[in-house]
């Protein structure tokens, strides 16, 4: 009976000690959580869902204090990867944040554009071109559909049209 | 552009088709012939078992397969999945031919029946169902009956060989004692039950005799147990049939064996006298069996070729050392069950190198 | 040394019935016109040609009726003489799926007048030109996928170690590469020798399976009356996919085409026998690509048989032609079982990618698509061509799982179908990979999207920063300039200005 207790003590503390050091000292596998959830979003730093950027999103996510349905422009199949990630139960995107979408792009109307500049310096990826009292414009390709630049505008100039419309 | 209206010259209508997705061909196996293979493989063992240990196999085979089809006709309808398809592909007829094998034959009914339902519901259908299990149904039942009821797990006949010594059960004695758990007047269990050659064997080294005394007795034939090697030969040919029409591959049973008899041959050649030789081992137990019909249950075994010979050898090698330095006298179903966890660790280090991917 | 045996083997591959014999025992049906020829102008990779002529116009046969247009395309030609009777869009089967393209539409007259100006062009010495040649004359790729040969061919000379020609053609029931190298082994001879001129190849491999007796017999004949030092013939094992790109250069030469990159990248070539035929017509008498072999076979065909089919050619007509439909067809087939696919009607043209058309009887393919679970039974991992985990691969396809599906290789799937035919639990295994690539193909757009969207973002605030920083250092570059400039000069403007004060106290009124 006692060699069983000892031998089995003796085991559990060497096994334990073997897996402690193999945690601290192997090299690990894959970057952090954060990374990796930050991977899944589509890091336009729109805001959208409350934080300043997706890094803060993606942190707020690995910490549990936010939930994974506040990305609109990852739509679906980003609520559906972070949940599979978090192990949590993915749902419908939070209807109080709006149907931004990156299948969607801003487009200037220059009939009415007045040359602010206000929207160029809302845009978080430098797609909208323009100098001040000049006409602005979209570069569809590097616009991400956040929507940031659709309220900066003071003459309301800007609508969303289908990116491969 | 404007098209020109001269019309054209007349044809038959065109024919309209149905569409599916490439390839077209058909497939050239199913999952119910393949279960239906298995069990013409295990046909002229279960002719022999028969011959040599009366119609207990065939009584228990029955039990434990109303029992294993009810139980998933059951759990399929609180799953509300297709019950008809499942219980049509014949591979809870196959768990319960294997577990039947397993069991001693001369059992009260309840014990197949337990066994059944234990292989399907717990081990096969909680899983997720065919394809799902993680562990071999057959042997994830029979250790829990093996563990749950040792003295009736253990109870076995011995074979027909015209010796005086053999009590006979007829049919319809098997029967009675299956169902009412009663014998003919005057008489024991113990008239009856013998122990098995691999019991016999481990109890004589465990006392410190010689194999080569062991091995003179009369329970012991040729290589293996009488009668027990006479089964033997018949698994091996269905195995042999099962590896000629393609239901498996050579890799499982070959590893199981090496795994088995390489240490077999090794230990016996350095002392003959503790340690039984490869002969011994091959014939005795289920390791047979285990090597062409339990080791290679697709859903629960390793997938790739190479993957499939690590999981086979240690199969042999566990089931090696429990004989000879464990508790009990056959290992495999222990072997099985452990090498099962160990499958999607091979799985994962074992697959090949994609075409036109450099090395990792 | 005419004789080049492959000393490697295939993994994987599936050994299938043939269903060959049926098509090859009659010889090509040549000579006909149908009534009227829907030709599209972009049946084949690359970009679309455009048309020159217009509604109404008459054409001849050979005629070109489109020049190529940028980029990798070739030219259009009148199959048959007659008149234009519209051009306008229409569904074609092209080399991986229907698809909508400008077509002519031309009312055939049955003269089947050839073009004059065809025969007087001859073939020049310069390569360009000769490559401008081929790619006027509307030569494609006649294995099936029919890419224009002219933008495959330009730019490799000097890169390429060996041409593969690929007569293998392992697919079953299309027999049109057998029934071509058996009645025209010469032309093709000479056609793989001009394309290994053109691409500059120091070795021409003909590849032909080995169920091909008679084809192996009559180009062997061709290439020694020849003698050319080039030339080889590679006789390959009866496997399925044996004919495949990727795994013929493994099979003939052991090395492997890179993922995602095609055989010239390693020096190879790999055309088809009936390109080379096409090539050869051309290079002697002019003639641009306006007809090609095809098999009309299957159970629900009549008179099985290979046929020289004009560009254009209705479906439905041809088949007629070979006496027509018999019985029940549960399914027409556009290329052969393995990876053709169905088409929805007989309304349609043939197209230079059509190398087959199998009209089906339920007996010869599959009609059953009910599944069961997987059973881990590693079948399909032991047949595919590209060693792949095709059971790992649908549970990642499934849950669109595209870490995994990377790491997995779905990309590396040549969807030869191997794989559905042996897994016993019948999963539709191949359609599930091409559904995940459709969605890996839209994941890693996305995907590409939003790293450049962060990285504009990065640059953007890094612009930013900049920028802030910039007018610091201005604002404090300014503050020390006034600082160390003029402590004296203040002082003294202040004193000044004490002064003024004084002053006007003092009662000297100053403006």
């Amino acid at each position: 009976m006692l060699t069983a207790v000892t031998f089995l003590t003796g085991l559990s503390l060497a096994l334990a000690t073997a897996l402690i050091a193999a945690a601290r000292l192997l090299p690990g596998r894959d970057d952090d959580a954060v990374e990796r959830v930050e991977r899944l979003l589509p890091r336009i730093q729109c805001a959208q869902c409350g934080y300043p950027g997706c890094r803060p999103y993606a942190e707020a996510l690995v910490a549990g204090r936010a939930d994974v349905n506040r990305c609109p422009p990852g739509g679906d199949a980003t609520i559906r990867a972070l949940a599979e990630l978090l192990g949590r139960d993915p749902r419908p995107l939070d209807p109080d944040l709006g149907h931004a979408s990156m299948d969607r792009v801003a487009r200037v109307d220059e009939a009415l554009c007045i040359g602010c500049n206000l929207c160029a310096r809302a845009c978080p990826v430098d797609a909208i071109v323009g100098i001040p009292h000049m006409m602005h414009t979209v570069i569809a390709r590097h616009c991400t559909g956040c929507e940031l630049c659709l309220p900066a505008c003071p003459v309301d100039c800007i609508e969303l049209v289908g990116r491969h419309a | 552009m404007n098209e020109d209206p001269t019309p054209s010259s007349a044809r038959a209508a065109p024919r309209r088709f149905e569409t599916t997705a490439p390839p077209h061909a058909k497939p050239v196996s199913s999952v119910p012939r393949i279960m239906r293979r298995v069990l013409y493989a295990l046909a002229p063992a279960a002719a022999g078992y028969t011959w040599f240990f009366g119609y207990g196999l065939i009584i228990n085979f029955v039990i434990a397969a109303v029992a294993a089809v009810a139980a998933e006709a059951a759990i399929l309808l609180l799953r509300r999945r297709p019950v008809k398809r499942a219980l049509l592909d014949g591979s809870a007829v196959v768990t319960a031919a294997l577990l039947a094998f397993a069991l001693p034959p001369l059992l009260p009914w309840w014990i197949p029946a337990l066994g059944g339902f234990v292989a399907i519901a717990l081990a096969k259908q909680l899983y997720g169902g065919l394809g799902k299990n993680l562990f071999n149904p057959a042997m994830v039942a029979y250790v829990l009956l093996l563990a749950s009821f040792p003295i009736l797990m253990t109870q076995w006949l011995p074979p027909r060989m015209g010796d005086i010594d053999y009590q006979r059960l007829g049919f319809v004695d098997q029967l009675r004692y299956s169902l009412f758990v009663e014998l003919p007047p005057e008489r024991t269990v113990d008239a009856y039950t013998r122990a098995t050659p691999l019991d016999m064997v481990k109890e004589g080294l465990r006392a410190q005799r010689p194999f080569q005394e062991l091995r003179g007795s009369s329970m012991i034939g040729t290589f293996g147990g009488r009668g027990w090697e006479w089964v033997g030969n018949f698994i091996a040919l269905g195995g042999l049939y099962l590896l000629y029409a393609g239901i498996i591959r050579w890799h499982i049973p070959v590893a199981v064996l090496a795994g088995l008899l390489g240490p077999a041959l090794v230990l016996h050649l350095i002392d003959p006298a503790s340690y039984p030789g490869p002969a011994f081992h091959l014939f005795s137990g289920a390791a047979l069996l285990g090597a062409f019909f339990i080791a290679t249950d697709p859903v629960s075994a390793a997938t790739s070729d190479r993957g499939r010979l690590y999981y086979g050898a240690g199969i042999g090698l566990l089931t090696y050392a429990i004989r000879t330095w464990g508790g009990y006298p056959d290992g495999l179903a222990f072997a099985v069950l452990l090498m099962n966890a160990a499958v999607p660790l091979i799985d994962r280090y074992t697959r090949p190198r994609i075409y036109g991917h450099a090395e990792r | 040394m005419l004789e080049l045996t492959p000393d490697r083997r295939l993994t994987g591959g599936i050994r299938l019935l043939a269903n060959k014999a049926q098509s090859t025992a009659e010889p090509i049906l040549r000579g006909l016109v149908p009534p009227e020829l829907v030709i599209g102008l972009h049946q084949h990779r690359g970009t679309s040609a455009t048309p020159i002529v217009e509604v109404g116009q008459r054409v001849a046969k050979g005629e070109p009726i489109a020049v190529p247009g940028p980029g990798a395309s070739t030219g259009v030609h009148a199959s048959s003489s007659g008149r234009v009777r519209a051009i306008e869009e229409r569904l074609i089967p092209t080399g991986a799926r229907l698809q909508n393209a400008v077509c002519v539409v031309i009312e055939t007259d049955g003269e089947d007048l050839p073009y004059r100006e065809a025969t007087a062009s001859t073939w020049p010495s310069d390569r360009a030109a000769q490559l401008e040649l081929v790619r006027r004359a509307g030569i494609a790729g006649l294995g099936g996928a029919a890419f224009p040969t002219a933008a495959k061919l330009e730019g490799v000379a000097g890169r390429c170690k060996a041409l593969i020609v690929n007569g293998a053609e392992c697919e079953p029931y299309i027999s049109c590469d057998d029934a071509l190298m058996r009645e025209a082994p010469e032309d093709i001879v000479l056609g793989v020798l001009r394309m290994a001129e053109l691409v500059d190849a120091p070795l021409a491999i003909i590849v032909i399976e080995r169920d091909k007796p008679r084809a192996i017999q009559a180009i062997g004949d061709a290439a020694r009356a020849l003698g050319d030092p080039r030339l080889r013939i590679a006789e390959v094992p009866t496997i399925y996919p044996a004919g495949g790109e990727r795994q013929l250069v493994e099979l003939l030469t052991g090395e492997e085409v890179p993922s995602g990159e095609y055989p010239i990248s390693i020096g190879y070539v790999c055309q088809n026998v009936g390109t080379a035929y096409a090539l050869q017509r051309l290079a002697s008498s002019g003639e641009p690509l306006t007809s090609r072999i095809v098999t009309v076979t299957g159970l629900g065909v009549e008179r099985p048989r290979n046929v020289e089919v004009p560009i254009g050619t209705p479906i439905g007509w041809l088949i007629e032609q070979c006496g027509g439909y018999r019985g029940d067809v549960a399914r027409l087939i556009h290329g052969g079982s393995m990876m053709g696919y169905a088409l929805p009607s007989d309304d349609l043209p043939v197209t230079k990618a059509t190398s087959c058309v199998l009209a089906a009887a339920a007996d010869e393919i599959r009609v059953d698509f009910e599944e069961w679970a997987c059973i881990r039974c590693g079948e399909c991992a032991s047949v595919c061509p590209a060693r792949l985990q095709p059971q790992e691969l649908v549970v990642a396809a499934v849950a669109r799982d595209f870490e995994d599906l990377d790491t997995l290789g779905l990309d590396d799937c040549i969807e030869c179908g191997c794989c559905d035919v042996v897994c016993p639990s019948h999963i539709v295994l191949t359609e599930r990979f091409r559904a995940a690539k459709r969605a890996f193909a839209q994941h890693a757009r996305r995907l590409a999207l939003s790293s450049e969207a962060e990285a504009r973002h990065k640059r953007r605030v890094r612009r930013l920063e900049a920028t802030a920083e910039d007018s610091r250092a201005a604002q404090e570059a300014l503050k020390a300039n006034v600082r160390a400039d003029d402590e004296a000069e203040r002082r003294r403007a202040i004193q000044a200005a004490v002064e003024r004060a004084r002053q006007r106290k003092r009662g000297n009124i100053e403006p």
